[in-house]
C-alpha cells in the first residue's frame, strides 16, 4: 500500500523504520514516530467510524486527546483487546491491529446508515423517552435493541495478561503538560532544586512546538525542547513523564496520572514490564499548563470526513509528514486558523479558500496569507459541506456582522477538505475537578480556570494565553513562585526569544447560520460522538431544558468518552442563542476525572486476588493444610472450618469432630481470637465501664465472660478477659471484631476519660492459642507438664503460667464446648511445637483436630452465643437471655445501660433468643429461616423472628437450633412454624437455648 | 484525598492512615441514667452536619492510633487547623 | 398535556420537531400554595406529582434551588430493588417497586425500567446466613427473590469470577429478578412533567433562605428571587442539605452527609445483563443501556457537601470490580463523580413530622432514596394531603431515635455506612 498523503520529507517521523498495522482486516504501512490516525490520514483513510444514533460515516477530525470520531478496537489476541482506543494518542507499532467499533456488515457499506438516514428525522434529543411505551410489555424486546446498537467498542473475554502498578510520588511541583509553558516551569524549579515531576499525555515533550514551524531563538522551537529535556535529565530530583496523562486533581494537591509504559510498543508488554503504571502523587505545588483545545466550528454536514480543525491539519503536515487531502478550504473567526492555510501551502498541495467570519483579519497570519496570493473570503462561512464518505464541495456564503444570518448569495467550491478553527478552549478540566467553577473570559471568548483552594498555579494556554512567548513567561512564573513558596530562591534562567505576532480580535462565533432555520437545515453536529445537533439542542431548549446541565443530560451532549472537549462551549454557545441568554448565564461546564479513560486494571495495580486483601494465617496454618483443612474466611483471617478425612462429607466430617471431642479430646486452633493486652491502675474500672457486667472483683488468676454493648445497649462483641495481675488483664475479642474493639476502647479513654490510667495494646498476634476439649484433655495436658492440674489447684474459671511442652505458657480453663477445657497461651512462634507435640501425646486419646463449624455446633449444644451470628446489632443482652451477665450494682454507668433502657428496649414483646426443637428430630431448621405461627397464613405472613443458629447434634441424635422469637422466653414450650422456600414446613418448640449439661456438669471436673 | 496533619505525630500523613470518627465535642452525659430518652437519643445520634466549618474527631488509625480533633470546610474540604482532644478550635463558623 | 407515542414522533418529524409542546411551565410563584415541597429532586418531585394526582392537591410550589432532578437523582447508580430485611423497610420499597412496575405508562413518559434483576453476592458464610434470612424474610411479605448457588449465578453472570480461586471467593447471593435500572434524569422529568400538567408550579433557580414559622408552626418560607411565599404545610426534600433546613427550623437530625462516588466506564456492547452487587469487596455494577459500566464505591467517612469524595474508594472499588470481572481490567474507566448522601444511624429513611407543626421532612435515605423515588413520593404525598402519616411512613419517624425502635438495614443497605 501507498502512503499517498505522505510527505517526502519533514516531520518528525522516521522514514527508514517502516511499520506494517491493520485496519478492518487490511495491511496499511506507516513510520515510526506516527500515531494510528497520522498513519491512517497518510494512507487516505477517510471513514474510521459510524456515528452512535444515526451512523453516519465519520473521519478523523483532531489529533490529540479530544478526538471524538476515531475510537477503534485494538488488540490481535483475545485476552488483549482493548474497546476504545483513540487512534490520535495511539502511537504506531508494528504489528498493530485495529478495528473500527460500529457499522454492518463494514463501516464503508453499512445498512444502519440507511435507517439513520430515513428514521433520523424521528429521534430527536429524549426521543426514547416518548416512545417504546405500549405495550408495556413489549420493553424487553426494545432494550434488547437499543442495547445492540449502544456500546462502541468490547470488553475482551479473558483475562487481562499483563500487569499494572500504582506509584506513589511526592514532589514539590508538578508540572502538567510540557509544551512551552511546561517546560519554562519545568527548567525553571528544576534549576532552583525542587523536586519536579514533569508530565505530558504525548510520547515526547514540546507540546504545540512539535506542530509548529515557529523558531526560538532563530532556531526551530524543537531545538530548544531537545536542549531542556537534556537539561532536565540531568536532575536527580527530577522526573520526566512522557505517554503519561494526568487524569484527576483531587483534594489536598493529590494527582493522578496514567502512564502508558509499553502500549506504543506492542499489545502485550515485555516480560517482566508493566503495562501501565498509575502515579498517586502528592504535590506541594502544581503547575497546570495543559493548553487549549482547538474549537471547531458549527455548520451542515460538519462531520463529513474530511472536515477537520484546523490546528489537526497543521500538526499532521508539521509533525507526521502527512497532508490529510489535496484541496483545502479554512474557516476561521481569528487569526490562529489562518496557519493551518499556510501549512497546507508548504506542503505544495491546493488551498482553495480562507474563509474569514470577520470582516478582514490583520494579523500576522492572515497578512503572510494576502502575500502569498491565497484567496481569501473575508465576511462569510462555509454553511454547508457536500459529500458522503469524504467532502467534496462546500458551500459558502456571507453572513452577518453578529454572524446570525446568512446575507449573501452562495458560492459552490469544489475542495476535499474543510478546516475550521472557532477559537479555543483552554483544558481547564483538571482546574475544575476539586470543585473550582471555571469562569468565562469575553476577551479570550472561553472558559478560564475559577477560584480555588488548591495550591496551584497556571500557565499558557489554559490562561487564554496563546502566545509562545507569554507562554513561556507564564511557565517561567510558575516555576519562580513555586520555588517561592516550597523555600527555595529564585532560579537564573534566560528564555528563548519566540517570534512575535501580531494578533487580531477573534470572532465570538459557534455555530454557522444556514439558509434554513437550524431545524430544517442539513444536520450541524455539535458533539459528533453522541449525535448532538444544534438542532436537537434548539428542541431541548424548546423544551423547556433550560439550565445546561438539563441540555447535557436530555442531549446526551459531553456524555462520550471525548467528554464533550470539542462540542462542549459550542453547545453552550448554541443554548445560549435559543434561550436569549449569554454563555455564562446557561451555566458552566464542570469536568470530572478522567481527563481521559484509565485501564480499570492500571488502577487496581496488584491488588487484586490473594493481594486484593492481606490474608492472614495462625502459626499452626501449614499444619492445617497439610492435614487437609477446609478453610472459611473470617474477617481475613483463613480459619479452619472442618477437616475432613478420605471420602467423608461435610457432615460426616462435622459428626466424627463433636463426638471426638465429647468422647475424648479435641484441639481448636483459637489464634485468631482477638487478644488486647490493658494494663494501668485504673485498668480494672475500664473493663467496668465497658463491659456490662461487673469486674471490680475479680481476683488475679481468674478469668470472666463480658459483653460489650454500645451506647444504644446493643451487644456488639464478647469475650473471656483473664486478670493477669492488679492492674493487668488480657481481653479477647471475636476474630472479626478485634480492631473495632481496640478502637473502641482507645476511644473511650482518649475522649471521654483521659483521666483513668490504662493502656492497651493488640496482642493476638504475639500469641498460639490451642484449645484442648473433652473429658481427656487434663490427661493430655499432663503429659507436657509438670504443672498440678487437677480440679482443686486448677480450677475452672482459672488461669495459670506454666510450662507446656518445654515453653512458657499461660493456661485458661475456660470452655466455650461445655466440656472440660484448657486453653494454652503460648508463644506464636512456638505455636506449631506445641501443637505438633499435643498430636504426640494425643494419639493414645484420639486427639481430633477441629474446626470452626465443630466448635459453632459444640457451643450451641450449650447455648452459647456468638457475636454477630446469634447478634445483629438489634438485640441487647436481655434479648439474648443474658441478663445474667448485666451488672445493674455498678457505680458508674458503664456503656449501654441507659441505651438499654430506652422505652422501645423494655416493652414486652421484644424478640428473644430462644431455643428450637424440631418436631421431626431429624429436621434441620435451615439458619435464616423466619417463623410464624400461622403456617396457613396467606402472604405477606406476620414473621415473628428467624433462626440464628442450626445444627444436627451428632451427641443429641437430634437437630437443634436457636432463633428470635417474640416474646419467646415467655412462650416455652410453645409451637412455631418455619415455612421454607421449597414449600414445606418445619414445626419446632420453643425451648432453653441449653441442650446439654443444663448444670454445666462436665466443665467443671 | 485528604493531606493529614497529625498533631501527635507531627507529620503530614496520608488520608489512608486516617479515619473519620464523627462530631468532635461531644461529651458523654455526666449522669447517663438521669438522661431523658430524648436527651440520651441525641447524644447518640443527632448531629450539627453543617455544611461550612466542622470540627470532627479522626484517629491516625493506621499510625499513631490517636484521636484528635480537626476543623474542616465540609464543602471546599480544606483543612483549616488540627487540635489535640482537649484543646478547642480557633477556627470557627461565623 | 401532549401525548408522547411513536406516532407523535412521527408526526412531529414532518414539521422538523419545531413544535413540541414545553416538557413543563417555568411559572412565577403566587403568593400562596397549600403546600410547598422544598427540593425538586425525584423525591420532591413525586411528591407534588401524587398530591395532584392522588390527592387532589393541585396548589402545589416545588422550590429548587438549582435545576430539577440535579441531586442525587442525577448522580446515582440507577438501582431499583425492595428486597430489605426488615418489615418496615421492605413494605416501603415493595410499594415503590410496584409503582415502577406502571411508572412509564403512568407518566406517558419511559424512564426506561428495566428488570433484568439484583444480584447481591454472599462471600463468607455470615453473608449467606443473613441472605437466607433477607430472602425468607422478602418471600413471607411476598416480594420475589431466591438464594442462588455459585452454578446458577454463573449462568446469570456468565463473564464473573465465581472459582474458589478469588480472595473472597463467592459463595451464592440472593437474586431478585424484578429488581434493575431506570434511566434517571428520565424519573424526575417524568414526575415534573406530571405535576406540571395538574397545574404544580416548579421553581427553579430559587433557593429557600429561611423557614417563616410563628408559634411553632411553619406558614411560609423565604426565597432569594421571590421573597416570601405562604404556604398551609410545606415538605423538606433535599436530602443532603436536610440539616441545614432543619436548622432553620431550630433542630437538629440524626443525620450525617457523606460523599458517595459513581463511575462509568467507556460505553462496550452488551456483555452483563444484570446488576451485580457485593457488600462484602464493596462494588456494584450494571451495565447502562448506552453500554457504559456503571459502578457504585462505598461512602467516604467523613461529612462532605463538596460532591466528590477520596480517591482510595474509588481505586477500592475498582479493584473489587476487577477481582469479580478480571476480563474488564483492560476496559477503561472514563468518569467518575459524587453524590452528597444523607445518612440515618440506621441506614433508613426518615419520613416524619418533626417539631414543627405543618412541617414534614423526607430525608436520610443515604444509598436507598432513588430505588424508593415513587414509592417515597406516593406516602409523602398521602401524609403532606392528610396532614397526618401514611402508615408505611410511620416507623420512619425521626423521633424513632428518641425512643430506640430503629430499623437497622446496614445489611441490607447495599454499601457500608
Amino acid at each position: 500500500m501507498t502512503q499517498q498523503n505522505r510527505l517526502q520529507s519533514g516531520g518528525r517521523i522516521d522514514r527508514s523504520k517502516p511499520m506494517t498495522f491493520t485496519y478492518n482486516g487490511k495491511q496499511f504501512t506507516g513510520f515510526q514516530g506516527d500515531t494510528l490516525a497520522s498513519a491512517m490520514l497518510a494512507n487516505g483513510i477517510n471513514v474510521v467510524g459510524r456515528s452512535f444514533k444515526y451512523s453516519r460515516p465519520r473521519g478523523i477530525i483532531a489529533c490529540g486527546a479530544e478526538e471524538p470520531n476515531a475510537v477503534l478496537q485494538l488488540g490481535a489476541t483475545e485476552a488483549t483487546q482493548v474497546p476504545n482506543v483513540r487512534a490520535t494518542q495511539q502511537e504506531l507499532f508494528n504489528g498493530l491491529v485495529s478495528a473500527s467499533t460500529n457499522g454492518w456488515p463494514s463501516v464503508d457499506t453499512d445498512v444502519m446508515g440507511m435507517i439513520g438516514k430515513v428514521g433520523g428525522s424521528m429521534m430527536p434529543p429524549g426521543f426514547y423517552y416518548k416512545t417504546f411505551m405500549f405495550p408495556q410489555s413489549l420493553w424487553d424486546s426494545y432494550e434488547t435493541m437499543i442495547r445492540k446498537a449502544a456500546g462502541m467498542g468490547r470488553s475482551p473475554l479473558e483475562s487481562d495478561p499483563d500487569t499494572y502498578d500504582n506509584v506513589n510520588q511526592h514532589c514539590d511541583v508538578l508540572i502538567v503538560g510540557a509544551g512551552p509553558s511546561g517546560l519554562a516551569a519545568a527548567l525553571t524549579a528544576a534549576r532552583g532544586g525542587a523536586r519536579v515531576i514533569i508530565a505530558d499525555e504525548q510520547s515526547e515533550f514540546g507540546g504545540s512546538l512539535l506542530n509548529t514551524k515557529e523558531t526560538l531563538d532563530g532556531k526551530p522551537a524543537a531545538e530548544w525542547v531537545r536542549a531542556v529535556v537534556e537539561e532536565l535529565a540531568t536532575y536527580e530530583d527530577v522526573m520526566l513523564l512522557p505517554r503519561s496523562t494526568v487524569n484527576g486533581y483531587h483534594d489536598h494537591n493529590f494527582v493522578t496520572i496514567h502512564e502508558r509504559c509499553t502500549d506504543h510498543l506492542a499489545d502485550i508488554a515485555p516480560v517482566n514490564q508493566a503495562r501501565q503504571k498509575h502515579h498517586r502523587v502528592r504535590a506541594k505545588w502544581v503547575v497546570l499548563a495543559t493548553g487549549a483545545h482547538e474549537r471547531p466550528l458549527v455548520f451542515s454536514n460538519n462531520d463529513v470526513p474530511g472536515c477537520m480543525v484546523s490546528n489537526a491539519v497543521s500538526t499532521y503536515i508539521n509533525r507526521y509528514g502527512v497532508v490529510p487531502g489535496n484541496e483545502l478550504v479554512l474557516m476561521t473567526t481569528n487569526d490562529y486558523g489562518y496557519q493551518a492555510a499556510l501549512d497546507w501551502d508548504d506542503a505544495g498541495r491546493k488551498v482553495v479558500a480562507i474563509v474569514d467570519t470577520r470582516a478582514s483579519g490583520k494579523g500576522s497570519r492572515a497578512e503572510a496569507a494576502r502575500k502569498r496570493g491565497l484567496n481569501i473570503i473575508s465576511g462569510s462561512a462555509v454553511i454547508e459541506v457536500q459529500g458522503s464518505k469524504r467532502v467534496s464541495s462546500v458551500s459558502v456564503a456571507a453572513i452577518s456582522a453578529d454572524g446570525h444570518k446568512v446575507t449573501g448569495s452562495v458560492t459552490k467550491l469544489k475542495a476535499d477538505t474543510v478546516a475550521s478553527s472557532g477559537g479555543w478552549s483552554p483544558v481547564i478540566h483538571l482546574s475544575s475537578h476539586t470543585g473550582s467553577r471555571p469562569t468565562w473570559d469575553d476577551q479570550i471568548v472561553g472558559f478560564v480556570p475559577g477560584p480555588t483552594v488548591q495550591k496551584q498555579l497556571t500557565a499558557g494556554g489554559i490562561n487564554g494565553q496563546y502566545d509562545t512567548a507569554v507562554a513561556l513567561k507564564q511557565g517561567f512564573d510558575a516555576g519562580q513562585k513555586a520555588l517561592t513558596e516550597v523555600g527555595l530562591s529564585a532560579a537564573e534562567v534566560v528564555l528563548p526569544k519566540a517570534e512575535t505576532l501580531k494578533t487580531d480580535a477573534p470572532m465570538s462565533l459557534f455555530h454557522i447560520p444556514h439558509l434554513k432555520p437550524t431545524s430544517q437545515a442539513p444536520k450541524q453536529f455539535v458533539d459528533y460522538q453522541t449525535d448532538v445537533t444544534a438542532a436537537g439542542i434548539e428542541v431541548a431548549c424548546r423544551e423547556g431544558f433550560e439550565s445546561i446541565e438539563h441540555v447535557k443530560r436530555y442531549t446526551a451532549m459531553g456524555f462520550g468518552t471525548d467528554q464533550g472537549k470539542l462540542g462542549n462551549i459550542n453547545g453552550m454557545a448554541v443554548a445560549a442563542k435559543a434561550l436569549n441568554k449569554t454563555i455564562p448565564e446557561t451555566g458552566t461546564t464542570i469536568f470530572r476525572p478522567n481527563y481521559t479513560p484509565i485501564s480499570f486494571g492500571a488502577i487496581a495495580g496488584r491488588n487484586c486476588g490473594a493481594l486484593f486483601d492481606p490474608e492472614r494465617y495462625s502459626a499452626m496454618h501449614m499444619w492445617h493444610v497439610e492435614h487437609g483443612a477446609k478453610f472459611e474466611d473470617v474477617g481475613q483471617w483463613k480459619r479452619p472450618w472442618y477437616f475432613p478425612q478420605g471420602s467423608e462429607t461435610m457432615q460426616q466430617t462435622l459428626d466424627r469432630e463433636c463426638l471426638a471431642v465429647r468422647d475424648s479430646v479435641g484441639i481448636l486452633d483459637a489464634s485468631t481470637l482477638g487478644k488486647i493486652d490493658v494494663q494501668g491502675k485504673d485498668a480494672r474500672e475500664f473493663l467496668g465501664r465497658v463491659y456490662s457486667n461487673a469486674w471490680a472483683k475479680l481476683a488475679v488468676g481468674k478469668c470472666r465472660y463480658g459483653l460489650m454493648c454500645g451506647e444504644d445497649g446493643m451487644v456488639f462483641d464478647d469475650g473471656v478477659s483473664a486478670c493477669l495481675g492488679d492492674n493487668h488483664f488480657l481481653m479477647t475479642t471475636t476474630t472479626g471484631g478485634a480492631a473495632r474493639v481496640l478502637e473502641w476502647l482507645e476511644i473511650y479513654h482518649q475522649t471521654e476519660w483521659p483521666e483513668l490510667e490504662v493502656y492497651f495494646n493488640t496482642v493476638t498476634d504475639h500469641w498460639s492459642t490451642l484449645t484442648i476439649s473433652g473429658p481427656n484433655s487434663r490427661k493430655l495436658l499432663e503429659e507436657l507438664t509438670d504443672y498440678d492440674l487437677s480440679n482443686d489447684n486448677f480450677k475452672f474459671m482459672d488461669w495459670k503460667q506454666m510450662k507446656v511442652a518445654g515453653v512458657p505458657a499461660r493456661v485458661f480453663r475456660i470452655s466455650f464446648t461445655g466440656e472440660l477445657s484448657f486453653e494454652i497461651n503460648v508463644q506464636a512462634n512456638y505455636g506449631t511445637h506445641v501443637w505438633e507435640k499435643l498430636f504426640e501425646a494425643g494419639k493414645k486419646y484420639n486427639l481430633t483436630p477441629y474446626g470452626t463449624e465443630t466448635m459453632h455446633v459444640l457451643r450451641a449444644e450449650k447455648g452459647f452465643i456468638i457475636a454477630g451470628q446469634d447478634t445483629d446489632g438489634s438485640v441487647h443482652p436481655y434479648d439474648l437471655g443474658m441478663g445474667w451477665c448485666v451488672s445493674n450494682q455498678k457505680p458508674f454507668s458503664y456503656i449501654g445501660k441507659r441505651g438499654m433502657n430506652r422505652v422501645d428496649c423494655v416493652r414486652p414483646n421484644r424478640k428473644q433468643l430462644v431455643g428450637l426443637k424440631t418436631k421431626d428430630p431429624k429436621a434441620v431448621i435451615p439458619e435464616g429461616a423466619q417463623a410464624v405461627l400461622d403456617p396457613k397464613e396467606p402472604i405477606p405472613m406476620t414473621m415473628i423472628g428467624h433462626v440464628t443458629s442450626s445444627y444436627w447434634s451428632a451427641n443429641l441424635g437430634h437437630s437443634i437450633a436457636m432463633g428470635f422469637i417474640k416474646g419467646g422466653l415467655d412462650k416455652m414450650g410453645e409451637t412455631v412454624y418455619y415455612p421454607l422456600a421449597n414449600g414445606t414446613v418445619i414445626e419446632a418448640e420453643i425451648c432453653s437455648p441449653i441442650f446439654l449439661d443444663p448444670k454445666g456438669e462436665r466443665q467443671n471436673v | 484525598m485528604f493531606h493529614i496533619y497529625c498533631p501527635h505525630c507531627a507529620e503530614y500523613r496520608e488520608e489512608e492512615e486516617f479515619h473519620a470518627a464523627g462530631q468532635a465535642h461531644i461529651p458523654r452525659p455526666l449522669d447517663p441514667d438521669a438522661c431523658s430518652d430524648k436527651e440520651w437519643g441525641e447524644y447518640m445520634f443527632f448531629r450539627k452536619n453543617p455544611r461550612g466549618i466542622h470540627h470532627e474527631l479522626w484517629v491516625h488509625a493506621a499510625g499513631c492510633r490517636k484521636f484528635f480533633n480537626m476543623t474542616r470546610d465540609t464543602q471546599t474540604y480544606e483543612i483549616k487547623e488540627v487540635y489535640k482532644i482537649g484543646e478547642q478550635p480557633s477556627v470557627v463558623a461565623e | 398535556m401532549q401525548h408522547y407515542s411513536g406516532f407523535g414522533l412521527f408526526k412531529h418529524s414532518l414539521t422538523h420537531h419545531e413544535n413540541w409542546q414545553r416538557v413543563w411551565r417555568n411559572p412565577t410563584p403566587k403568593k400562596k400554595y397549600d403546600v410547598i415541597i422544598i427540593g425538586g429532586g425525584g423525591h420532591g418531585l413525586a411528591t407534588a406529582y401524587y398530591l395532584a394526582k392522588e390527592h387532589g392537591v393541585t396548589n402545589v410550589a416545588v422550590i429548587e434551588k438549582g435545576y430539577l432532578g440535579g441531586g442525587n437523582t442525577a448522580r446515582n447508580t440507577t438501582i431499583v430493588r425492595s428486597n430489605y430485611l426488615w418489615d418496615e423497610s421492605a413494605h416501603l420499597y415493595e410499594h415503590a417497586m410496584k409503582l415502577w412496575e406502571g411508572l412509564s405508562q403512568d407518566l406517558n413518559y419511559n424512564v426506561m425500567f428495566s428488570q433484568r434483576g439484583v444480584l447481591n453476592l454472599g462471600h463468607t458464610l455470615q453473608d449467606m446466613r443473613d441472605i437466607e434470612r433477607r430472602v425468607n424474610a422478602n418471600r413471607l411479605n411476598g416480594i420475589d427473590g431466591e438464594v442462588l448457588d455459585p452454578q446458577s449465578i454463573k449462568e446469570i453472570v456468565p463473564h464473573m469470577d465465581c472459582s474458589a480461586n478469588s480472595r473472597y471467593p463467592v459463595m451464592g447471593a440472593s437474586w431478585q429478578p424484578r429488581g434493575g435500572v431506570a434511566r434517571h434524569d428520565a424519573v424526575a422529568w417524568g414526575f415534573a412533567r406530571g405535576a406540571d400538567s395538574y397545574g404544580v408550579d416548579l421553581i427553579q433557580q430559587t433557593e429557600v433562605t429561611d423557614l417563616i414559622i410563628e408559634d411553632g408552626t411553619i406558614v411560609g418560607v423565604k426565597t432569594n428571587r421571590f421573597g416570601d411565599i405562604k404556604a398551609d404545610r410545606v415538605g423538606s426534600v433535599v436530602a443532603g442539605n436536610s440539616t441545614v433546613i432543619a436548622k432553620m427550623a431550630g433542630f437538629e437530625l440524626p443525620l450525617e452527609s457523606h460523599p458517595l462516588q459513581a463511575l462509568v466506564s467507556e460505553p462496550i456492547k452488551p456483555v452483563l445483563d444484570t446488576v451485580v452487587m457485593s457488600n462484602h469487596v464493596h462494588g456494584y455494577v450494571s451495565q447502562s443501556d448506552k453500554g457504559d459500566l456503571v459502578i457504585g464505591a462505598g461512602i467516604d467517612g467523613y461529612t462532605g457537601y463538596g460532591q466528590r469524595g477520596s480517591y482510595p474508594t474509588i481505586e477500592h472499588t475498582v479493584q473489587a470490580i476487577v477481582e469479580l470481572f478480571p476480563m474488564f481490567s483492560r476496559v477503561r474507566m472514563n468518569r467518575q463523580w459524587g453524590g452528597i448522601v444523607d445518612t440515618c444511624p440506621d441506614a433508613c429513611p426518615i419520613i416524619s413530622k418533626t417539631p414543627i407543626k405543618n412541617l414534614f421532612f423526607n430525608c436520610g435515605w443515604g444509598t436507598g432514596g432513588f430505588k424508593a423515588t415513587p414509592g417515597a413520593g406516593n406516602v409523602f404525598a398521602a401524609s403532606l394531603a392528610k396532614g397526618e402519616m401514611h402508615p408505611l411512613a410511620e416507623p420512619f419517624s425521626m423521633f424513632r431515635f428518641h425512643n430506640g425502635a430503629l430499623i437497622d438495614e446496614h445489611g441490607a443497605a447495599g454499601v457500608a455506612h
